[in-house]
């Protein structure tokens, strides 16, 4: 085991800092940490449970409830007609597929480029992946006119000899929703394994049986860790091609359509970075939740991991403005009579305002908050930052299916779209991400202590004459 | 038995032998825009009638429909020809390769857009590709008795050619392929070629302008065909290069 010392990356921040601020370099003894997440996840108050409770009614009514009516009576009972034939179902599923960005973003990529203030929000992140990926897979199916047969959609040998068609985007997008799901699952169970041998160490009762199976006899041997290590390797790497693919692969459903608004060839890279934009700023909400509501989880989310989640949120929502403005700019300056016609309806149609609220809260709300240090190192405000950017990402899928389908080359069919059930089935999407991951939190901890505890191995203070220098040493 | 004589009717490959490609030439300057063919088209082929909120919403389900348009303002205002639209029966059909479970297919022998009600599984992502949006959905089960019964009465005069839909599936204009396939029933029994004017469509049949012609276009003959190559012949959107199998002819003459 080779270490190099070598200046850490935060170091070049002002001299009056503290540099006991950070996490890394405020270590505590294992099993103190390990107790406090432990006890986090122990921890439950009656606050909790009505939430739960609150949650739970919301899943029944307006998720089980309001699809079962769905399936009874038809898609009649949603705003869809010629030609808004996708509605919000197909804006929730961009939405969620987006949200579900973040994590393996986070967790692949920041791991990846060994960016050290990851550590201990990694898993927050991976778990928004796959509860998020629930969500967009529950909202293609209540799309669908006929779910009971949906399984058509899958490639299995039937009586009929009838295969799916791979020409088709949604196929493509099919696959790639599903393969996204089995990695990312796979991506969240690998560090996941230590924590759980972890809680199995010191737990009773069911908890002790329900980490037992999880943790599949994990005991911290070498081998096994150096196992572990080359898995989690192999899946950072490979999850990345999968996650740039899976988005643009959901953009070309509409990129591959002879629509205006629709036919672009910017939409794979646009649709990605829009996916990170909402992404980010979700794991920014989550993160002060679970600071703000669970017990001793301010030692491990401070300020700044806020700031480092801060940073690329803004580095991302310049890099949609990016895109955004090349999306505008050729279909405006090309001036084909339908995308005229169409950025005329967005802009100054009825609706016209959500294209503005859009503007404001992915461009103009973050790139004037996130500027400022100490902006980005208050929690609270960076969740309602994280809020507005979500509002703005959604409208934004919004503006591009349902608006841009009321527009096309038959004007003797245009239609405004008025969303009517399918505003419950969101709701209930909603309330079913937030009562997984409730859920999740006291069963998983949500903090990957292990990470912590490496990465606090790592990091020490060096004293050179008077001044201490904070060093981390890379473990490999 | 292997040497019987085999009658044309019993022949299995029959229908394979039998090959037209089919179009249809609407005339916009014959057109009155007085529905008729929207109302014979419903009867035809078991469209349900939707009722008015549902049809002021935009899902009418109507295969055929008349636009029409006006053009200037108040008070100077100039109608344009009443442009009646239907599935235009396209080459390259956009909403072909779109459909995950191959319920929207291609007939090369006809060269018409079929589609497969009892496969489709209503992603609608057809009738999102379709430029001429030709294609209607099933958004309820209007043609159930027990959710309208103000309809029952309209059950009995159901098409026994055509397939009643259910709620969740997508259908479109079909160029009334159930008379093409009594035609070449007909004709196959007759042991003859389909004259030209043999299949009638609803449409056309109930157009009392006579603004609608089908027939052949594989076959330059026809009425269709030598319409087709007129100076008032137009396609619908035609820069998309779906190339469509409906004509329209207006202007001059």
């Amino acid at each position: 085991m080779s270490a190099i010392a070598k200046p850490f990356i935060g170091s070049h921040t002002t001299e009056q800092e503290d540099p006991h601020e950070h996490l890394m370099h405020d270590p505590l003894p294992r099993g103190e940490m390990n107790a406090m997440v432990l006890e986090s996840m122990h921890t439950t108050t009656w606050k909790y449970w009505t939430l739960a409770g609150i949650l739970a009614f919301l899943v029944v009514t307006c998720l089980v409830y309001a699809w079962y009516i769905l399936i009874m009576q038809g898609l009649g009972v949603t705003g869809d007609n010629r030609p808004v034939y996708w509605g919000i179902f197909l804006v929730n599923v961009v939405f969620w597929i987006g949200i579900s960005h973040a994590g393996t973003f986070i967790s692949a990529i920041l791991r990846v480029l060994k960016i050290e203030s990851r550590r201990p929000f990694t898993r927050a992140a991976e778990l928004m992946t796959t509860f998020g990926l629930v969500q967009a897979g529950l909202s293609v199916f209540m799309h669908m006119g006929r779910v009971w047969l949906s399984y058509w959609l899958i490639p299995i040998p039937n009586e009929r000899t009838i295969w799916p068609d791979f020409h088709s985007p949604l196929m493509w997008d099919f696959m790639a929703i599903n393969t996204y799901l089995l990695c990312s699952t796979m991506y969240l169970f690998l560090p996941l394994i230590p924590d759980l041998a972890m809680a199995r160490d010191r737990s009773t009762g069911w908890r002790k049986t329900f980490y037992k199976v999880l943790a599949i006899g994990f005991r911290g041997t070498e081998g096994e860790w150096k196992n572990l290590k080359t898995a989690m390797n192999i899946f950072a790497f490979a999850i990345i091609p999968v996650m740039f693919s899976v988005h643009t692969i959901v953009s070309w459903d509409f990129a591959m359509a002879t629509r205006p608004g629709w036919s672009s060839t910017v939409f794979g890279p646009y649709f990605v970075i829009g996916a990170l934009h909402s992404g980010m700023a979700a794991v920014a909400v989550v993160l002060f939740m679970i600071r703000s509501t669970m017990k001793n989880m301010k030692y491990f989310i401070r300020p700044e991991h806020f700031d480092t989640l801060a940073k690329l949120s803004l580095m991302v929502s310049m890099a949609w403005a990016y895109f955004y403005f090349n999306d505008y700019l050729v279909p405006w300056y090309g001036g084909d009579k339908w995308e005229k016609i169409l950025q005329d309806f967005t802009q100054r149609g009825p609706i016209g305002w959500l294209w503005y609220f859009m503007l404001f809260c992915n461009i103009v709300v973050p790139w004037s908050i996130l500027w400022n240090k100490k902006w980005r190192r208050t929690p609270w405000l960076m969740a309602i930052v994280g809020l507005l950017i979500n509002i703005g990402m959604w409208i934004e899928r919004y503006v591009i299916i349902p608006e841009a389908l009321t527009i096309n080359r038959m004007p003797f069919t245009w239609q405004i779209y008025v969303p009517k059930l399918e505003i419950f089935l969101t709701i209930g999407t909603f309330a079913l991400f937030f009562l997984l991951y409730l859920l999740a939190s006291r069963l998983i901890p949500l903090i990957p202590v292990w990470e912590v505890q490496e990465g606090q191995e790592g990091h020490i203070l060096r004293k050179i004459g008077k001044a201490q220098i904070p060093t981390v040493s890379e473990i490999d | 038995m292997a040497n019987e004589v085999q009658s044309p009717v019993n022949n299995s490959n029959a229908a394979q032998q039998v090959q037209g490609k089919w179009g249809m030439v609407v005339d916009q300057d014959l057109c009155t825009g007085c529905q008729a063919c929207v109302a014979a088209c419903s009867m035809e082929n078991n469209v349900p009638f939707v009722g008015e909120v549902d049809d002021a919403y935009g899902r009418s389900q109507q295969w055929i429909r008349i636009e029409r348009f006006w053009q200037g303002s108040y008070p100077d205002v100039k109608m344009t020809p009443f442009q009646p639209v239907m599935c235009q029966q396209c080459h390259n059909a956009p909403c072909e390769p779109v459909c995950p479970v191959y319920a929207s297919v291609h007939s090369l022998s006809e060269d018409l857009n079929l589609q497969v009600y009892n496969r489709c599984v209503g992603t609608r992502y057809c009738a999102n590709n379709c430029p001429y949006q030709a294609r209607v959905f099933n958004w309820r089960d209007y043609m159930d008795p027990r959710q309208r019964p103000e309809l029952v009465t309209l059950s009995n005069q159901w098409n026994p050619d055509v397939t009643v839909r259910r709620r969740g599936v997508m259908e479109k204009c079909t160029f009334c392929i159930q008379r093409i396939r009594h035609a070449e029933d007909t004709a196959e029994s007759e042991n003859r070629d389909i004259r030209d004017g043999e299949v009638v469509p609803a449409c056309a049949q109930a157009c009392p302008a006579n603004a609608i012609t089908f027939g052949r276009i594989d076959d330059p003959t026809t009425k269709v065909s030598q319409a087709a190559v007129t100076s008032r012949a137009s396609h619908l959107l035609e820069d998309l290069g779906t190339i469509p199998h409906v004509t329209y002819l207006a202007g001059g003459a």
